[in-house]
């Protein structure tokens, strides 16, 4: 019986496969209907192929100024984010200091916390205060969010981070600051350019909590979720096309640039 | 004794001490380094060794004390300002930058603009001139360990601090770097202060050696005065194998120390016995195995008078190439530790086989009987 | 050399001047904590009281809300939403199951068995992360749909028979039912399950494996007494990862449910966006808070994983 025992030993192989196809099925769906042509409102159906929409990806009013805002948002959240969220991570692997255990608690818990109940909470706030929703309350939220990602990115990499260079750098007559600039910011940068991707990419595809402290302000995953009950143009499905190549090739990148330190290793 | 170079360029510790809270890492010591001498600091993990090392290059400031560099108290002044240099134990080199800026980087923090021709030079000292432009993990251990002397050497420090320098590498390249960082030490005649845990290590390359036990200096002293004269146990374990016999002072003749042992009488020059030896009183008497010959109980007669003896019999023997270890069980001592070279073997000298022990009474040390005779012998191993 | 001086000999201890340590930079870390901290502390702690303190308010959206103490909202709230919050944790817990059971695999295989295909299975699963979620969430309306050829495939096997008898789905419906909820769910959640279970399997030294079989255990008994214990901090902060959000959503049961699918975060978002009512909606989100923190709570002190962040 070969080839019972081929399944048996590659029974989690195959199983493994069957997953990852799950998780790109609907990427597959998103490309193959940025080409449709649908009848209705509704690009949920397949009719023909035509390449309607990505001749013209906003051809759709708002779509790419939500589009542009969600962009913005997601730049200025990343760039407070990882710059609190850095020296948060410093302070918590460099120094010993009271109340750490408190610091603690404050950054895993809006990691711990259903995007939900912090919506909600923050539009009280918000509301109580009397404060205009709109930009800067979106982007006020996103930082919130996006800061304890960073912290955990950073503080791992700080941690892994040998604390004799940053000595040896002061014994070779580096004051702190060139200490820090010249030797314990390059060696982080790895962790943090890591906790600032993922700040990007939380912020740009954040829903549930623009949703509640949005006002009147459109970002892209509210103007999709809008579309989901007025009906869906192609031109979204073109977006998240070129998003997933975007993220796909941005990857490879990233990994290459890896590869190549690896290889300096070997 | 003789100091004939400036002592302006000593190395002095006043004082000095750490503590962690309850912890005393290093007790309030009193160390000078004489300029141009390599020094090492030798001891077991977590004697304070390390700790020493790291006040006087300004990584850890001391809970008391002063340290000075050359009549100039730094004791105040952060690592950055001191002129010294470590080469740390694990070299700690910069990843990210490639092995001529690990080199130039104190150069530059300095302020000094071109570094080229005295980086080359420097690493054509430490044999690496083809390498600059790698990265430090494109490089091997002994290669990595070469860089990071040559990174703190190029600064011209009054003082280079080595923290275990060897301890990554394996045993034939650990010999090879002895020998190289010896021969680096000669050329530039910089001060060398080296901490280890390496007994071997400590007395092939240092001409001074303080031996540091639980935050304090034990003894201090060049590698040969060391080993002949211990003055603890732990300095007489620590620092090769030891034999000890607990005898009580029978009398004082001249120079001349007579001890009753079990049955017999030995003789310990007064001038080595580091312990008050009142009529009566104790005194661990000392002796190396390989200062004692073997005897088979036959021959006994054959001894010369004036030898010290014990009788015993061989509890077991392992043969080792250059020499031959026995251990002898006798009333004074269960096991007598013997080292034997291999030049006329006796064949009856076995197992079971009734011996004398005998040794040139000058080979002896007498230490105070208050201490634990196996002090250090864990450390050792 | 001849520069060997006798070193004085260490002198007795003298009694070390009482001397206060000097710190360097003793507030340094308090600087580098105050402005993510206090944002932290002004967004996120603050909210939480002003919530608590609004879920005790009465009033009215035109007369203004004052706090009554009244805590009756959260009696009312409870007992005309508690459907909704038995299914929010019946959808999240299954979804982490199926999480756990789809993603373990994928994680085992990019661990141990992918090779040189590693980077690029990598990327598959990290790339859709990357894409905006409400897109992909909207495809699987597609996947399902009525008629669809996935929908016909599981009626023509009589799966939806069984489903349906289940309660899971309806007729030869799979949109619009818990089935396709917890399925948007499972998928959704995924990679948060696959990246920390990836993470702990990939430190396991695959010497054990060989040391496991070596010590006769079969392939099987090896990963029950080898592999999965040892992927244990993976596996606990996988199911955690998956479980709060996943209790929380309202997009999943949105898009892909009917209005017998709403999960308490539906309700929440109704109740604050569009009947404005506010303190029941924040008595609703407070207890969800509670509750998930209990939960947590209680699994982590189970699991005997404290570390997780």
């Amino acid at each position: 019986m070969p080839f019972v025992n081929w399944l048996k030993r590659n029974l989690v192989v195959i199983a493994g496969l069957l997953t990852l196809a799950y998780l790109l099925l609907p990427n597959v769906i998103v490309t193959v209907f940025s080409f449709n042509k649908p009848k209705g409102r509704f690009n949920y159906e397949w009719q023909q192929f035509s390449l309607d929409a990505w001749k013209d990806p906003c051809g759709v009013s708002d779509l790419c100024g939500s589009l542009s805002v969600s962009l913005q948002i997601a730049f200025w959240a990343t760039l407070g984010a990882t710059l609190l969220g850095t020296l948060i991570a410093f302070a918590l692997v460099r120094y010993r200091f009271r109340a750490r255990g408190a610091v603690n608690s404050l950054i895993f818990l809006p990691m711990a916390m259903p995007e939900v109940v912090m919506a909600a909470s923050l539009l009280t706030l918000f509301l109580n205060m009397g404060a205009q929703l709109g930009f800067w309350t979106i982007l006020i939220a996103h930082i919130m969010f996006c800061l304890s990602f960073v912290v955990t990115a950073v503080k791992a990499r700080v941690m892994s981070m040998d604390p004799k260079l940053e000595e040896a750098a002061r014994d070779l007559y580096a004051g702190p600051f060139q200490t820090f600039v010249r030797v314990t910011l390059p060696i982080a940068a790895p962790g943090i350019a890591a906790g600032a991707m993922l700040a990007f990419a939380l912020s740009f595809d954040d829903f549930i909590i623009t949703n509640f402290n949005a006002g009147s302000t459109v970002t892209f995953p509210m103007f999709v979720w809008g579309s989901a009950q007025r009906g869906t143009p192609v031109q979204i499905n073109v977006i998240g096309t070129v998003m997933f190549i975007v993220a796909v090739l941005f990857v490879l990148a990233s990994m290459a640039v890896g590869n190549r330190r690896n290889r300096q290793k070997a | 004794m003789t100091n004939k170079t400036d002592p302006t360029g000593d190395v002095r510790l006043t004082g000095i001490s750490k503590t962690y809270g309850a912890f005393t890492a290093v007790h309030p010591l009193d160390l000078t380094v004489p300029q141009g001498s390599f020094f090492a600091l030798l001891g077991a993990s977590g004697c304070g060794k390390t700790t020493t090392l790291r006040m006087i290059a300004g990584l850890e400031e001391p809970s008391a004390g002063t340290v000075s560099l050359g009549g100039q108290d730094v004791t105040a002044l952060p690592p950055y300002k001191r002129p010294v240099n470590t080469v740390f134990q694990s070299y700690a080199l910069f990843p990210h930058l490639d092995i001529f800026e690990n080199v130039a980087f104190g150069l530059r923090r300095r302020g000094i603009k071109s570094v080229k021709k005295q980086v080359g030079e420097m690493l054509d000292l430490v044999q690496l001139g083809e390498q600059a432009r790698k990265k430090p993990h494109q490089l091997s251990g002994g290669q990595q360990q070469r860089v990071a002397v040559a990174r703190a050497l190029i600064n011209h420090p009054k003082v280079l601090l080595l923290d275990e320098p060897l301890g990554a590498l394996d045993l034939k390249l650990r010999r090879q770097m002895q020998l190289e960082l010896k021969r680096i030490q000669t050329e530039v005649g910089i001060t060398f202060i080296h901490v280890t845990h390496d007994q071997e290590e400590a007395m092939t390359m240092a001409d001074t050696v303080a031996v540091m036990n639980a935050g304090r200096v034990e003894q201090l002293g060049s590698p040969a005065d060391l080993y002949e004269n211990p003055r603890t146990t732990f300095v007489a374990n620590f620092l090769g194998t030891s034999n000890f016999i607990e005898a009580e002072v029978d009398s004082k003749s001249g120079e001349e120390i007579v001890l009753k042992a079990g049955g017999g009488k030995l003789v310990l020059p007064e001038a080595r016995c580091s312990a008050p030896a009142a009529t009566g009183g104790k005194v661990l008497v000392g002796v190396r195995p390989e200062k004692i010959s073997l005897t088979h109980a036959d021959d006994a007669g054959e001894i010369p008078d004036g030898r010290n003896r014990i009788t015993g019999r061989i509890a077991d023997s392992s043969f080792i190439g250059v020499s031959t270890q026995y251990v002898v069980d006798s009333p004074v001592c269960s096991d007598f530790e013997v080292y034997a070279q291999n030049i006329d073997r006796d064949p009856r000298l076995v197992p079971g086989a009734e011996v004398v022990l005998h040794w040139n009474p000058a080979h002896t040390f007498g230490l105070d009987a208050d201490q634990d005779a196996d002090a250090g012998v864990e450390e050792a191993a | 050399m001849s520069t060997l001086t006798e070193a004085p000999p260490p002198l007795a201890p003298q009694a070390p001047e009482p001397k206060a340590p000097k710190r360097r930079g003793r507030w340094t870390p308090y600087w580098l904590l105050l402005p993510g901290i206090l944002w932290l502390l002004v967004f996120f702690a603050l909210p939480m009281i002003y919530q608590a303190s609004t879920s005790v308010q009465t009033g009215s959206l035109e007369e203004g809300y004052k706090v009554t103490w009244h805590f009756a909202t959260y009696w009312d709230a409870l007992s005309a939403y508690w459907p909704q919050f038995v299914r929010s944790v019946l959808y999240a817990g299954t979804a982490t199951i199926l999480c756990l059971l789809l993603g373990y695999p994928l994680a085992y295989l990019i661990a141990f068995r992918a090779g040189r295909w590693r980077n690029l299975i990598m990327i598959l699963v990290i790339a859709p992360f990357f894409t905006s979620f409400l897109i992909r969430t909207l495809a699987w309306k597609t996947i399902l749909a009525d008629g669809g050829p996935l929908v016909g495939a599981l009626d023509t096997l009589h799966v939806l028979d069984v489903t349906s008898w289940l309660g899971w789905t309806a007729g030869d419906r799979v949109l619009a039912t818990p089935l396709a909820v917890v399925c948007g769910l499972t998928y959704n959640f995924l990679p948060f399950m696959i990246l920390p279970l990836y993470t702990s399997l990939e430190r396991i030294d695959g010497r054990l494996h060989e040391a496991a079989g070596d010590l006769y255990a079969r392939p099987w008994t090896t990963f029950r007494k080898v592999t999965f214990p040892l992927s244990m901090p993976g596996v606990v902060s996988g199911t955690l990862l998956t479980f709060i959000p996943a209790t929380g959503d309202y997009v999943n049961a949105d898009l892909l449910g009917s209005t017998d699918t709403r999960m308490v975060g539906n309700v929440i978002q109704t109740q604050f966006l569009r009947v404005l009512d506010y303190p029941t909606a924040a008595a609703l989100s407070f207890i969800l808070m509670a509750a998930i923190l209990l939960m947590v709570t209680l699994y982590i002190r189970r699991s005997g994983t404290e570390d997780l962040v």
